[in-house]
């Protein structure tokens, strides 16, 4: 895995490899094995063109230096992730007369454009990001994967088309402007995340995943190569072969991504899906797998029961990081540092600590268990989309309602509701059965309410702000005709899962140590395989993952096949606050808190804040909504000093 | 009465709307209608209510009927005063 950078100059202005190495040095933590830049300049002095990379060394430890050439040095490569199917590709393009000189799958990339061109990207099973300069043509080619698993952003300002990993590598050329855009916060305070190609910084633009991109004479183009489609439910498709089918799919796809130079270890979360991947790795490797946890010390969050049992079970060599409310607020700074966005919950920062205990033990790759909830049909919000839909056909009904009571066993303040309060909740309505965010309203509306805390400047301009009419402009257009349930599997994996899962949690919490993950539940084959599994057996009647458990449940303990499915967690407002003595655990969040500074910086109303501050101190911020707002709110401000007022911290970062 | 309603409002305005005296609503408003309320703020609000007013409130009485507005809320503990004095 690794970290890459480069300009594209279009005004005759040359690409210093100065300025290359400062872009992928703000990026050292993705790649510190080595790191190398290319320009189209034999002489050195710079090019229009350059590229830059940095090594995390994982398939052909002595061959795989970047950027790298073709054979003919016409083609030159900067690319980060992983081409799992590449033993098979080089295969066959050896077939067809290909000479490697490596035995690396960033050489096969190099090819298969050659072979096939844009259209490559289509053969591809992997995570990628990555960019091609077409010498001959003048032209640069950019790719991301499918599911958006491995990251890529890019700058179209002041004559130059400037891209990288990371946004912070873009902010290090010094023409790029640093500035929030206010209608990417008004997303994330919505969705969770910005609608993409948007992204926090005014300017730079996130390639969306499943897209490829082209630079040529200036232009730039961008377009969809793949994009999941539940078109095609095979509606008669037997529980068994269901099963088999999928079982058959993810084992393969756990198998190619074993493939790697260095020993691959496993995150056990104590849960089904990273308990099936164990076990399935553990079918394909004959040595004792290395796994991870994080344990908490509040046991409200805290699964490591249920880790020790499958840790029992299967055998493994396991290693666990033990995380307190003290230590989420410690290295917050540095989490939001590495998401590049505010975030509305802590729980990416457990995994912060979780990458560094995976990198204090000398492993690179991890593999995980993400994917199986928006593909399988996990979610609660699935759960509670169904009984609002089977409620929603009979509102009158009196009966229909009281299955709310089964949503959500572990929040106690929804469980201590009167029935007309859980109604009115999860108020349905007939006519929003039509509705095409139906299943994604309650969370939606939830999240919109932090807007109260915007500063009256903030809610002005983005009074006229559209949220929902630009994912609505994303969908594709056989959404309408979806069942109800795809449809909220599109809106989650489409929206959430690279938005908030993949990147927040996922990308840049195990880079930040140097640390790759790998998704079996993410393979392109699983995943369009299960867009055509009917609901019914994805979700029966209100038992998630149905067929996930049908399939695999026997090679994972009984207790986690029929445990109730707890979601990821971590303590929020009580991380930055002690409520026993009223003070915050550490001065930055005194500070950025204050009311001189929340003035100063003028996103947020300072009174609000101030009163949220008051609550939390109390220990009162006990809701889902004003948990949310502290963690937005704060992570917001962090992200304001980090990236806007105090920038120097990008170069103090610089070569770590 | 115009006390306990002005209360009410106080604390509708401190912890629903942490201060934002720009939110105008009426009496008559329904906090759910208006996002104004969770379920975290039903909890919140009766836990007020009773250490306030020094009134138990029911299970059975945990209804938007009776707490869902200032309106509604004044008429609610005016009944549970009476009731329990």
């Amino acid at each position: 895995m690794c970290g890459i950078a480069g300009v594209v100059g279009f005004d005759g202005e040359l690409v210093a490899p100065e300025l290359l190495r400062r872009m992928i040095d703000v990026i050292g933590h993705r790649g510190p094995d080595a790191s190398g830049v290319y320009t189209d300049d034999p002489v050195g002095a710079g090019g229009s063109v350059g590229l830059a990379h940095a090594r995390l060394s994982i398939i052909d430890l002595s061959g795989g230096q970047q950027p790298m050439p073709n054979g003919d040095r016409s083609l030159w490569i900067t690319f980060n992730g992983e081409i799992f199917n590449y033993v098979e590709l080089r295969e066959d393009l050896i077939r067809k007369g290909y000479k490697f000189a490596t035995h690396s799958d960033t050489e096969v990339i190099l090819h298969m454009y050659e072979d096939k061109g844009e259209e490559c990207v289509r053969h591809f099973n992997g995570q990628w990001a990555f960019a091609i300069w077409d010498a001959k043509r003048r032209r640069l080619f950019l790719s991301r994967d499918r599911a958006g698993v491995r990251p890529l952003f890019y700058a179209h300002q002041a004559g130059a088309l400037v891209f990288a990993s990371e946004i912070k590598s873009i902010l290090a050329h010094p023409a790029v402007e640093r500035g929030i855009d206010l209608e990417a916060l008004d997303q994330v305070f919505t969705f969770w995340h910005a609608v993409p190609p948007r992204t926090m910084f005014k300017g730079i633009c996130e390639l969306p995943p499943g897209h490829s991109m082209s630079v040529e004479d200036g232009k730039v183009r961008v377009w969809p190569y793949w994009r999941l489609d539940y078109s095609h439910i095979h509606d008669r498709m037997s529980e068994e072969d269901c099963a088999g089918r999928l079982l058959e799919l993810l084992s393969d796809a756990t198998r190619i991504r074993l493939r790697s130079d260095v020993p691959v270890g496993a995150y056990l979360s104590g849960g089904l899906d990273s308990s099936v991947i164990t076990a399935l790795i553990k079918q394909c490797s004959g040595t004792r797998l290395k796994t991870f946890s994080v344990t908490f010390e509040d046991a409200e969050f805290d699964e490591s029961i249920y880790q020790q049992e499958v840790i029992d079970f299967l055998g493994t060599d396991h290693q666990a990081v033990r995380c307190s409310s003290g230590d989420i607020s410690s290295v917050f700074p540095d989490v939001i540092w590495h998401t590049e966005k505010p975030i509305l919950r802590t729980a990416p920062a457990p995994l912060y600590l979780l990458s560094r205990l995976v990198h204090q033990h000398g492993y690179k790759v991890v593999l995980t268990g993400e994917g199986s909830d928006e593909f399988l049909g996990g979610y609660d919000i699935f759960k509670e989309s169904k009984i609002r839909r089977f409620w929603a056909v009979n509102v009158d009904s009196r009966c229909r309602p009281l299955l709310l009571k089964r949503l959500y066993p572990y929040m106690q303040n929804l469980q201590a509701q009167s029935d007309a309060y859980l109604k009115a909740f999860f108020h349905v309505d007939a006519a929003d059965l039509s509705n095409p965010f139906f299943s994604h309203l309650p969370r939606w509306e939830l999240t919109a309410r932090l807007k109260v805390f915007l500063s009256e400047a903030v809610k002005g301009e983005v009074r006229r702000a559209d949220p929902y009419g630009e994912v609505k402009k994303l969908l594709p257009p056989e959404y309408p005709q979806w069942d109800g349930f795809s449809q909220a599997q599109h809106l989650e994996a489409t929206g959430l899962l690279p938005g908030y899962i993949l990147s927040s949690q996922g990308d840049r919490m195990a880079m930040a140590h140097s640390v790759e993950g790998r998704f079996p539940f993410l393979d392109y084959r699983v995943v369009e395989f299960a867009a055509t599994i009917p609901p019914r057996l994805k979700m029966k009647v209100l038992n998630e993952k149905y067929i996930l458990k049908r399939a695999a449940g026997g090679l994972v303990p009984p207790s986690v096949r029929t445990r109730p499915k707890q979601p990821y967690r971590a303590p929020d407002a009580r991380s930055f606050f002690d409520p026993r003595t009223g003070k915050a655990r550490h001065a930055y969040v005194d500070e950025l808190l204050s009311r001189s500074r929340i003035e100063k910086d003028g996103l947020f109303n300072p009174l609000a804040v101030q009163n949220l501050v008051a609550k939390a101190r109390k220990g009162q911020v006990i809701g889902a909504k004003d948990n949310m707002a502290l963690v937005g709110i704060l992570s917001t401000q962090l992200l304001v000093d980090q990236f806007v007022t105090n920038p120097e911290r990008s170069t103090a970062d610089a070569g770590n | 009465m115009p006390e306990i309603e002005q209360e009410m409002r106080q604390f509708i305005v401190d912890n629903f709307l942490f201060g934002d005296k720009e939110t105008k609503f009426s009496n008559d408003d329904s906090f759910l209608d208006r996002g104004m309320i969770d379920s975290t703020g039903v909890l919140e609000l009766v836990a007020f209510l009773e250490e306030k007013y020094g009134i138990k409130i029911k299970d059975n009485e945990l209804v938007p009927e009776n707490l869902d507005s200032i309106s509604c809320l004044v008429r609610f503990i005016d009944r549970k005063s009476r009731a329990t004095s």
